[in-house]
C-alpha cells in the first residue's frame, strides 16, 4: 500500500520536473470516502505560483469534494497536501485558511447587510477594539488597486451580484492567500462582469496567487486559464497544458467517451410549423406581475419550443413566474386552449397543465432533506390531493422509472436531495415536472450549473417531448442552447419584450442586435 | 409591654375586620355604619393602651371622620398583582375594591403587576396624578427605595399589605401582612393535638423560597423534628394538584405508608386527595390520612365540612378593614404606634367547622 | 468466523446510532436499567381498590403512562408545528388552561358550584375543542401570515391566556360534582387502565392513521425544510402552518380535559404550568430538530414518556426539592447533547473506527 503511494508520487514528480520549484499547492493520492460512494480515488493536483488552473469535470466527478477536502470541509480518508513544500494538516476551514487557501462559493457567504469594508475584515480582528476608519482606508485601498467599483463603507447588499463576487475575493487575497479557489464564480454574471471578473483574476495571477477555477462553461476556461485538471468518477483522467488540449478532446475526456452529440443537437434544427386554426396551449395579455415585469404578450403552441433571451436581470424569469402564478399576477388575462382562464397561485398553473421549473434549484426546487422520491412525486402528489396519498408501492415505482429514464444518479430513492450533484438534483426537479403530465412545461434555466454530459441530455429531451406534442417554454443564458432548442426567441430589455424571432432570424447576430437595441426601431 | 400592646390592638382589629368583612360580602354597607362599629374598637384599643395622647385623638378622629365622609373623597392609588394569580389574590382585589369604593368615601385607581418594574411605574403614576394615599403589594421585596421617597417628598402616604420590602419603615406608614410562620405553626399544632400513635408525613411544598412556602414549610420541619415525626418525602409541587397528585402518587406506588398529608395550599392538598381516591386510600375525619390544606378556599371548607379534610389554615386577604382603620386615624391626625401589623388568622378543623364559617371565609 | 460476526455487531452498532429512536431508546434503557437495580420494586404493578371501589392497576409503571400521556398527547402538535413553522409554540401551558377552563364553563354553566352537568361532558368537550383550534389558529396566523417567529408569537397567547381562561369563569374556581367527568382523567368503571392513557392512544392511532392516509407528513415537511420550493409546487406554506398549529390546538383541547377531570377543577396560575417546555424537549429527544423539516413521530412520543419516566424516577428516589430541577437539567443535557446530529456523527464514526481496528 505505502509503496505503491510512493511509487506514485515519484511518478508525479517526473512529470511535474522543471517547475517544481514554483510549485505552491501539491494535492497527493487524496482518497475520501462517503457511505456508498467513493467519491476521490486517489486524485492529485498541482497548482503553481501565477497560474490559473481549471479544475473540470462533470458533475458527480469529484471537483467539489476535492475543493471541500482542500478547504477543510471534509476530512480526507487518505492522501497529502503541501503547500510550498510543507505537508499541512487541514482539519478546518480555520487551518485551511491559515494555510493561505482562500475560496470565494458560488453562492455568496458574505452578509448583505454589513458594509464592504466590514464584510472583507469581519472574523479577522485580535480583538474587540477595532480602528474603522483605518480598516475603512486600508480596504478602499485594496478595492483599488484591484480596481474593485465598490466604496469600502457602502453596505455590501447595495452592489451587484459581481462586485459582490469581487469583495469576497478581495477579502481572500488580502488575507494574504497563496492559493485562491473560485468555485463557480461566474454562474450568476453577465458578460461584462465576467469580463471585469478576468480582469480581477488577472491582475492575481500577475501578483503570484495560484488559482483553482472551477466552472462548467468551457469558454472561460480557454479565455483565461493556463492549465486544465480534468476528472471523472473521483478519479484524476490528467493535467495539461490549455494549448494541447482542444475543446472536443477535453469535453470528451470530461465525459469519458467520444463525443458527437453536441453534434447532433446542431444538426437537428428546429422544424416546427404551426397549424392554422388551432388555439395557442397558453395565451397571455397584458400579463403583468409585482416582480416589475413591464406587460407583455405572450403565446405558445402546441409541440412548439420557444424561449425568453435576453441579459441576466432583462425580466426573462419574471415574465415565466408571471404566467406560472410564483408571482402575485397584477393585470392580464390569460387562455388555456382558447378558454380562459384564472391564475394567481402556483397551484392553478398547475390544474392547468402547466409545469415550472425555476431558475434557482437550491432556493426554489429542491427539498433539500427529502428524498430523492419525495421530491421525485411532489408535484404529482399535490395535484393529486392532500387526501389521496401515493401508495409506498406507487411513489417507489415512479422512482425507479424515473431514476432510469434519466438516468439519476444516486445511490437509492431514499437518498437525501441534498446529497446528489447539481446535475442530478436538476435531473430529479425535471422528473418531478415531467410525472405531472402537464401539458406545458416551462424550464428556466435547467441547464445552468451543471455538467456539459447532462446539459446535453436535457437538450435532447427538450426535444424529444416537444415532437410528442408538449408545448416548451426554454430559458438559458447560453444563447448557443436557446438557439439549437427553440423555434421562436422572445427578446427582452430592461423588463420589456423588445422583440420576437423566428425562422431565418434566429442567429446569434440578430439576437445580440435585438438585445443591444436600436434593433426595435428597424423593426417598426 | 410593646408586644401586648400590639397583640390587644389586633384583637381589636379583629373585631372590626369581621364586621368590615361581613360589610364587603353585604356589597351596599352603608358608611354610616362603618363609622360606628368602629369608633368604639377605636376607642377600646386605645383606651387599653393606657396612652392618654391617644384617646385624645380617638375622640377626634369621631368628629374629622363626619365630614369626610360626607365631603371630599379620599385618593387611594392600589397597587396589587394580577388578581388571577390566585383564589387568595382574587378575593383580595374583590375586598379592596369593595371597601376602597366612593360610598366609604374613597376614590380608588388600581394597577395590577406581576413584574416589580411596572408596579414601579404605576406607582409613579399615581404619586404624579396626586393621590393622597398608595396602598402597596409589591411584587418583588427591592427596588422601590427612591419610588417611595418621591411619595414621601410629594406628600403621599404609603401603606403596605399583604407583602413586605426592603425599605427603610420611615418610607411606609404601616404594613400590614399575614405571618406565614404563624399560619404553619397553628395548624402543625393542630396537628400535635390530634395524638396520633405515629406521623408518617407526605409534605408537599409551594414553590421554593415564597414566603408562604418558607413560612410554612419551616414550621413543620422543626416541630417535626422535635416531636420526631417522620417526613417520607418533602417535595415541591410548585402550588399546583396536577404535581401534587403525581407526588403522593409515587408514593403510593412505593409502597410506603402514611398517614398526614401537609400542603401548604388548598390546590395542592385537592391534587393529594385525588391520588389517594384513585388508589382508594380513605381520608379525612373518619379516613386513614389527615388532610391539611391552607388558603380557606371556599372548596376546601366545604371538604372540611363534608368530613373529606381534616384541617384547614387560613391566609387572611382581608386586610382592606385594616387599611381602613389606619387611613382614618392618619386622616384625624392620630399616629400610628406600630408599624408591621399581623392579620389574625384562623385555622378550620373539619370536625367544628359550620356552615356559617364556609360562607364568612371561604374565598 | 469470529472476526466476521464481530465486525457484524460493529456493523449494526454504528446502523443502529444513526437512527433516530437510538437516543430514545437508550435514555429509556438507562432509565429503565437504573430503576431496576436500585429498586426492582419499581415495576412493581398490584391491584388495588380505589375509592369509587373498582379494582385498578397501580405502581410506577402505570403512573408514567397515566401522567406522561398528557405529555404524549401534546407532544404529537408540537412536533408538527415545529416541523412545519421551524419553531416552537409555547403558549401550550396556557391554552390547556384555557381549553380547560372553557370545558368547564360548559359544564357548570356559569355556577361555579354546580351540582350537576349543565350539558354532556362530550359536548363541552368539542366546544372546548373548537376554542383551543380557535386560539390554534390565532398563533398559526400570527406565524404564517406575519412571519413572526413562532417563540414570539405564540408569547402573546403565554402572557395573556392564563388571565383570559380566568376571565371565562369569572375568576371563579368551579368545581365539577359529578363522578363521570373525573372518569376522563381517572379510571373508567369496570376498567384497571388509567383513562388518560387510552385517551394517548387513541390519539396516537389517530395521527398514525392521518399521517398514512392523507399527505400530512410530505407537505409538512416539505414546508419546513423550503417554504419556496412548496409553494412553488403548489402547496400553501400558510396553510399547512396554521393547519399545524390548529392540530396543535385539537391536542391542547384533550390534554384540558384530561387536567381538568383529574382534579375536576381548575387552577388558572398553575394548570398546565411549564409544560410547553416539556413538550418542546419531548421532541427533542425524539431527534427531531427543532429547526423544522423532517419529523419523527413515534420517537417524539417516546421522548415524552421518557421524560415523564425520569420525572417518576426523581419523585421516586426524593430528590430534593430545590435540586430537582437541577438534576433533570443535567439529564436533559445529557439526553439532548447525545441526540444532537454532529454527536450522533461523532459516535458513529467512532464505531466504525473500532470496527476498521477489530478487522486489523
Amino acid at each position: 500500500m505505502l509503496r505503491c503511494a510512493l511509487l506514485l508520487l515519484t511518478e508525479n514528480q517526473e512529470v511535474n520536473e522543471g517547475v517544481s520549484e514554483n510549485v505552491v499547492l501539491k494535492m497527493r493520492n487524496i482518497h475520501k470516502r462517503f457511505p456508498g460512494v467513493y467519491a476521490l480515488q486517489g486524485v492529485d493536483l498541482t497548482l503553481r505560483k501565477g497560474e490559473i488552473h481549471a479544475l473540470m469535470g462533470e458533475n458527480g466527478a469529484g471537483k467539489s469534494t476535492l475543493i471541500k477536502v482542500l478547504t477543510g470541509v471534509y476530512t480526507k480518508d487518505e492522501g497529502e497536501i503541501s503547500i510550498d513544500d510543507q505537508v499541512v494538516a487541514i482539519h478546518s476551514p480555520q487551518q485551511a485558511q491559515n494555510a493561505g487557501i482562500s475560496t470565494v462559493y458560488q453562492e455568496i457567504t458574505l452578509c448583505p447587510n454589513l458594509s464592504v469594508a466590514e464584510n472583507m475584515y469581519i472574523g479577522r480582528t485580535a480583538g474587540i477594539g477595532q480602528n474603522w476608519k483605518k480598516v475603512n482606508a486600508d480596504a478602499e485601498k485594496i478595492l483599488q488597486s484591484l480596481d474593485i467599483p465598490a466604496k469600502a463603507t457602502q453596505q455590501l447588499s447595495s452592489c451587484s451580484i459581481a462586485v459582490q463576487q469581487m469583495v469576497a475575493i478581495a477579502r481572500a487575497v488580502d488575507m494574504d492567500c497563496k492559493v485562491l479557489i473560485l468555485d463557480e464564480p461566474t454562474s450568476s454574471l453577465d458578460e461584462q462582469e465576467v469580463a471585469k471578473l478576468f480582469k480581477l483574476m488577472r491582475d492575481l495571477k500577475a501578483r503570484g496567487v495560484g488559482i483553482i477555477f472551477v466552472t462548467h462553461f468551457l469558454d472561460q476556461v480557454y479565455e483565461v486559464c493556463d492549465r486544465i485538471t480534468v476528472m471523472r468518477d473521483g478519479q484524476l483522467v490528467g493535467e495539461y497544458v490549455i494549448e494541447d488540449l482542444p475543446r472536443v478532446q477535453l469535453v470528451s475526456k470530461m465525459l469519458g467517451k467520444e463525443l458527437d452529440d453536441m453534434g447532433d443537437i446542431s444538426s437537428e434544427y428546429q422544424t416546427y410549423e404551426h397549424k392554422e386554426g388551432e388555439a395557442p396551449v397558453f395565451e397571455a395579455e397584458g400579463l403583468a406581475s409585482d416582480s416589475g415585469i413591464k406587460p407583455f404578450d405572450f403565446h405558445i403552441n402546441k409541440g412548439e419550443v420557444n424561449g425568453f433571451t435576453g441579459l441576466l436581470g432583462s425580466g426573462r424569469s419574471e415574465c415565466v413566474r408571471a404566467i406560472f402564478g410564483a408571482d402575485r399576477v397584477t393585470r392580464g388575462s390569460v387562455k388555456m386552449n382558447g378558454k380562459p382562464v384564472k391564475i394567481s397561485k402556483p397551484i392553478d398553473a398547475m390544474r392547468h397543465g402547466i409545469a415550472y421549473l425555476p431558475e434557482d434549484r437550491k432556493v426554489d426546487g429542491i427539498v433539500g432533506d427529502l428524498s430523492v422520491r419525495d421530491n421525485l412525486i411532489l408535484a404529482a402528489q399535490v395535484l393529486k390531493g392532500f387526501l389521496k396519498p401515493f401508495s409506498k408501492a406507487e411513489a417507489n415505482k415512479f422512482a425507479d422509472e424515473y431514476i432510469k429514464l434519466l438516468s439519476i444518479k444516486t445511490a437509492s430513492a431514499d437518498t437525501p436531495i441534498k446529497s446528489l450533484s447539481g446535475g442530478n438534483q436538476q435531473k430529479v426537479i425535471v422528473a418531478r415536472w415531467l410525472l405531472a403530465h402537464p401539458e406545458y412545461l416551462i424550464l428556466d434555466e435547467p441547464t445552468r450549473g451543471i455538467d456539459v454530459g447532462t446539459k446535453t441530455d436535457i437538450q435532447k429531451l427538450v426535444l424529444k417531448l416537444a415532437s410528442e406534442g408538449m408545448s416548451i417554454t426554454f430559458i438559458s443564458s447560453e444563447l448557443d442552447e436557446m438557439l439549437r432548442t427553440c423555434s421562436r426567441l422572445v427578446v427582452m430589455r430592461d423588463l420589456h419584450v423588445v422583440g420576437e424571432l423566428t425562422g431565418a432570424d434566429m442567429n446569434q447576430s440578430k439576437v445580440m442586435s435585438t438585445i443591444a437595441g436600436g434593433e426595435k426601431k428597424n423593426a417598426e | 409591654m410593646k408586644k401586648k400592646l400590639a397583640l390587644m390592638m389586633v384583637a381589636a382589629m379583629t373585631m372590626a375586620s369581621v364586621v368590615g368583612c361581613g360589610g364587603g360580602s353585604n356589597d351596599a354597607a352603608p358608611a354610616a355604619a362603618d363609622t360606628e362599629t368602629e369608633a368604639p374598637a377605636d376607642t377600646a384599643a386605645d383606651t387599653e393602651a393606657e396612652a392618654p395622647a391617644d384617646t385624645a385623638a380617638a375622640d377626634t378622629e369621631a368628629e374629622a371622620e363626619a365630614p369626610a365622609a360626607s365631603g371630599e373623597l379620599i385618593k387611594v392609588g392600589i397597587i396589587n398583582n394580577d388578581p388571577n394569580e390566585s383564589g387568595y389574590r382574587t378575593a383580595n382585589d374583590a375586598d379592596l375594591k369593595a371597601t376602597f369604593c366612593e360610598e366609604n368615601g374613597y376614590e380608588a385607581s388600581f394597577a395590577y403587576s406581576l413584574k416589580n418594574e411596572e408596579q414601579i411605574n404605576s406607582a409613579q403614576q399615581f404619586i404624579q396624578d396626586g393621590v393622597d394615599y398608595l396602598l402597596l403589594s409589591a411584587a418583588d421585596t427591592s427596588g422601590w427605595d427612591s419610588v417611595l421617597q418621591d411619595a414621601q417628598a410629594n406628600g403621599v402616604k404609603v401603606i403596605l399589605f399583604d407583602r413586605t420590602i426592603d425599605a427603610d419603615p420611615s418610607l411606609y406608614e404601616a404594613s400590614i401582612v399575614s405571618d406565614m410562620r404563624a399560619e404553619g405553626d397553628k395548624a402543625v399544632e393542630w396537628l400535635k393535638s390530634q395524638n396520633l400513635d405515629e406521623y408518617n408525613i407526605i409534605h408537599i411544598q409551594g414553590v421554593m423560597g415564597s414566603a408562604a412556602q418558607i413560612g410554612r414549610s419551616d414550621a413543620l420541619t422543626e416541630t417535626a423534628a422535635d416531636e420526631g415525626w417522620n417526613i417520607i418525602v418533602s417535595q415541591t409541587a410548585n402550588w399546583n394538584a396536577e404535581e401534587a397528585q403525581q407526588i403522593v402518587q409515587s408514593v403510593i406506588d412505593s409502597g410506603e405508608s402514611f398517614n398526614v398529608i401537609y400542603a401548604e395550599n388548598d390546590n395542592m392538598a385537592q391534587g393529594a386527595v385525588a391520588a389517594l381516591d384513585a388508589a382508594g386510600i380513605t381520608h379525612g375525619v373518619d379516613g386513614d390520612v389527615k388532610i391539611l390544606g391552607f388558603d380557606t378556599n371556599k372548596f376546601a371548607l366545604e371538604e372540611l365540612l363534608a368530613g373529606n379534610w381534616n384541617y384547614d389554615g387560613q391566609c387572611n386577604p382581608f386586610q382592606s378593614s385594616y387599611i381602613d382603620e389606619i387611613i382614618k386615624t392618619l386622616e384625624s391626625g392620630g399616629t400610628i404606634s406600630e408599624k408591621t401589623i399581623i392579620m389574625d388568622e384562623m385555622g378550620f378543623d373539619a370536625e367544628t367547622i359550620t356552615q356559617e364559617d364556609v360562607d364568612t371565609y371561604g374565598i | 468466523m469470529q472476526n466476521k460476526s464481530k465486525s457484524g455487531i460493529g456493523a449494526f452498532f454504528s446502523r443502529l446510532v444513526r437512527q433516530q429512536y437510538f437516543i430514545p431508546l437508550t435514555a429509556l434503557v438507562l432509565l429503565a436499567l437504573f430503576n431496576l437495580i436500585a429498586d426492582p420494586a419499581f415495576f412493581k404493578i398490584s391491584i388495588t381498590t380505589n375509592s369509587a371501589g373498582n379494582a385498578v392497576l397501580a405502581g410506577t409503571p402505570i403512573t408514567i403512562l397515566d401522567y406522561g400521556s398528557e405529555l404524549a398527547i401534546l407532544a404529537i402538535g408540537m412536533t408538527l408545528v415545529t416541523a412545519a413553522s421551524k419553531g416552537q409554540d409555547i403558549s401550550v401551558g396556557a391554552a390547556v388552561a384555557i381549553a380547560g377552563s372553557f370545558i368547564l364553563r360548559m359544564l357548570c354553566g356559569g355556577d361555579s358550584s354546580s351540582s350537576t352537568l349543565h350539558m354532556p361532558i362530550i359536548c363541552a368537550f368539542l366546544l372546548g375543542c373548537v376554542v383551543a383550534m380557535l386560539f390554534g389558529a390565532f398563533n398559526g396566523v400570527l406565524v404564517a401570515f406575519f412571519k413572526i417567529q413562532p417563540m414570539i408569537a405564540t408569547l402573546i397567547l403565554y402572557t395573556a391566556g392564563r388571565s383570559i381562561a380566568a376571565w371565562f369563569n369569572n375568576n371563579e374556581l368551579p368545581i365539577i360534582k359529578d363522578a363521570t367527568f373525573s372518569y376522563i382523567g381517572g379510571f373508567i368503571p369496570g376498567v384497571p387502565i388509567p383513562t388518560p392513557f387510552f385517551i394517548a392512544v387513541i390519539c396516537v392511532i389517530v395521527i398514525t392513521l392521518v399521517l398514512k392516509f392523507t399527505n400530512l407528513r410530505l407537505y409538512t415537511e416539505a414546508v419546513g425544510i423550503n417554504e419556496n420550493s412548496a409553494r412553488l409546487n403548489g402547496l400553501n406554506p400558510a396553510a399547512i402552518k396554521i393547519l399545524s398549529f390548529v392540530i396543535l390546538g385539537l391536542c391542547v383541547a384533550v390534554v384540558g380535559l384530561i387536567k381538568v377531570s383529574r382534579v375536576s377543577s381548575i387552577n388558572y396560575s398553575v394548570i398546565a404550568k411549564d409544560i410547553e417546555m416539556d413538550a418542546i424537549l419531548a421532541v427533542a429527544l425524539g431527534g427531531n430538530s427543532l429547526s423544522g423539516g423532517k419529523f419523527n413521530m413515534a420517537t417524539s412520543i417516546m421522548g415524552a414518556y421518557i421524560i415523564q419516566f425520569l420525572t417518576q424516577t426523581l419523585y421516586k428516589y426524593k430528590v430534593p426539592s430545590e435540586a430537582l430541577p437541577a438534576y433533570k437539567a443535567v439529564v436533559v443535557i445529557l439526553l439532548v447533547v447525545m441526540s444532537a446530529p454532529t454527536v450522533r456523527e461523532y459516535f458513529s464514526n467512532l464505531m466504525k473506527k473500532m470496527k476498521v481496528k477489530e478487522a486489523a
